[in-house]
């Protein structure tokens, strides 16, 4: 019971801060919003027994979060804040989401949940360590796209330096 | 047949209670007097006196200095951001606090059958055995990313020139120390193979603390400590904060409690991070007859944390500022090649000599 009223109340929390999103007007208040939304989805990763998850999400969102307030305060003016009114924009968008909430939930009442409880039980996770399951994961079974994401990653950081510096 | 509450004892939830109590007061009274022994200690080895007004020897300073701040009016500059001005303070403080809840300040008290595991966000289970976060480390490298907002929000809203080039310099600061000091936690990690405190420091009891466990250890431990140093922005490292260039860096425009907020968020970090260096590399709680008599276990935490927290203040009355380009540089070009080569290094100790306390062997 106390266990669904705080999820509750980080959800309800995360909603919020997930509309303030798009609706402040200054892009720093909107960072801040969705900094608000990633630490409340880093909450519910903890009630999913999941804490390798939440730590990880909070440093690699703030981290990159970060970076973006520091390009808005460089970048943009200091006190931009977009005035327009983006009537037809919203609407649409509107239209969109409700639209896929009915898809979503068509899709969740075509195909009901079996029961069988998965291989990784809460019980597994509490007895081996969650961040040992997921580097066994992503070492054995996953180990091709893991080695095809970490070259990814070194193409854009040449990519990046090359960008930065013309001249070498 | 005892209370329960949500299927554990009553007991359990005053022990939370009593060691939250306890670890704030004491962070709160060693920040108000962390201030204190730094003026006095620089006053010293610069043959002054420090305060010596308020009380014996200057003692009450703390206490003289909060009121004056508490009472001081508070300004609010007329085209900051007000919502952001208000809210940074916070931002800087509350992690700067709460990431005590994980570091294990002493070994496990027991109460006839109940065990009490001196470290907040731990616990004793039905069949005895002790249960803590098992990313510990994780959680405070996450707070101490969130940290570095309260600085860059501060230097942002407060609509001021110097305010604003402080939290640029705080921001770009952090993000490259960050990477130096959590390289220099990996080697801690391939030697433990674990991310929980509690059994990082069970791990090195018996003086096989990982700062001497092999030669790439102790550079790790040398580099995580300065690094940190930057994280926090101490001096040598304290640019986000240049009184003779900046004012005052990203708090110039603030005032009363909120400036005060500051300074104690400051020094709560640097608590924050020499208990993590003890806890990680010194051996955390361990010291002579912690086995026999658990409560002497705290007390050995405390020496060590002060005796670096002194480290610290020797630092600074010794260094002069880094240049920026020479600090970025430093980061860059010599911290972070060097804790690459110190992991693989380490990896090479760990296959050819072992993990094991290589030292200890050696005197046995």
């Amino acid at each position: 019971m106390p266990e669904i009223l705080f999820f509750t109340l980080v959800a309800a929390v995360a909603i919020l801060s997930s509309i303030l999103v798009v609706a402040m007007r200054n892009p720093i208040n909107c960072a801040l919003s969705l900094i608000m939304t990633f630490f409340c989805l880093a909450t519910l990763y903890v009630m999913l027994d999941a804490p390798f998850m939440a730590a990880v999400q909070v440093i690699v969102y703030a981290g990159a979060i970060m970076v973006l307030i520091v390009f808005v305060i460089m970048l943009l003016n200091m006190r931009t804040e977009t005035s327009k009114n983006y009537v037809h924009g919203v609407l649409v968008s509107c239209i969109v989401a409700v639209l896929t909430l009915f898809v979503i939930s068509g899709f969740l009442k075509k195909s009901p949940l079996t029961g069988e409880p998965g291989l990784m039980t809460t019980d597994l996770v509490d007895k081996v360590g969650h961040t040992e399951l997921i580097g066994r994961a992503m070492f054995s079974d996953f180990l091709l796209p893991f080695e095809i994401t970490s070259i990814l990653l070194l193409v854009a950081i040449v990519g990046s330096v090359i960008l930065a510096k013309r001249k070498l | 047949m005892e209370y329960e509450i949500l299927g554990l004892p009553v007991w359990y939830y005053i022990a939370m209670v009593a060691k939250v109590l306890v670890v704030f007061v004491w962070v709160l009274l060693t920040v108000a007097y962390a201030t204190y022994a730094e003026r006095k200690i620089i006053g010293h080895m610069q043959v002054r006196l420090g305060p010596m007004r308020t009380g014996w020897h200057g003692l009450l300073q703390p206490i003289a200095d909060g009121l004056k701040l508490f009472f001081k009016e508070e300004i609010i500059p007329s085209e900051a951001s007000t919502f952001a001005f208000l809210v940074a303070p916070l931002i800087a403080l509350v992690p700067a606090f709460i990431s005590f809840a994980v570091i294990p300040f002493g070994s496990t008290l027991t109460f006839g059958e109940y065990k009490i595991p001196l470290q907040i966000a731990a616990y004793a289970d039905k069949a005895g055995s002790i249960i803590d976060v098992n990313v510990g480390v994780l959680y405070i490298l996450a707070l101490s990313s969130l940290g570095v907002y309260g600085i860059v929000l501060a230097g942002w809203s407060s609509n001021s020139k110097y305010s604003l080039l402080g939290g640029l310099r705080a921001s770009a600061q952090m993000i490259s120390y960050e990477l130096a000091a959590g390289l220099a936690l990996i080697t801690v990690f391939m030697v433990s193979g674990t991310l929980s405190l509690q059994k990082i420091v069970a791990d090195q009891a018996g003086f096989g603390w990982y700062a001497w466990r092999n030669p790439f250890l102790f550079a790790a431990f040398i580099i995580f400590f300065i690094c940190s140093l930057a994280e926090i922005n101490r001096t040598p490292f304290d640019l986000p904060e240049a009184e003779t260039e900046l004012v005052s860096g990203f708090c110039t425009e603030y005032s009363s409690m909120k400036y005060a907020m500051f300074f104690m968020a400051e020094y709560a970090n640097m608590i924050t991070v020499c208990a993590m260096t003890v806890t990680l590399f010194l051996g955390g709680w361990h010291g002579p007859f912690t086995d026999a008599m658990p409560i002497l276990s705290p007390f050995y935490f405390i020496a060590k944390v002060y005796t670096l927290i002194f480290t610290c203040m020797w630092i600074r009355a010794t260094y002069p500022r880094y240049r920026y380009d020479q600090l970025m540089g430093l980061g860059w070009k010599f911290f972070l090649p060097i804790t690459l080569v110190l992991i693989v290094g380490n990896a090479f100790w760990i296959n050819v000599v072992g993990a094991g306390n290589w030292l200890g062997t050696l005197f046995a």
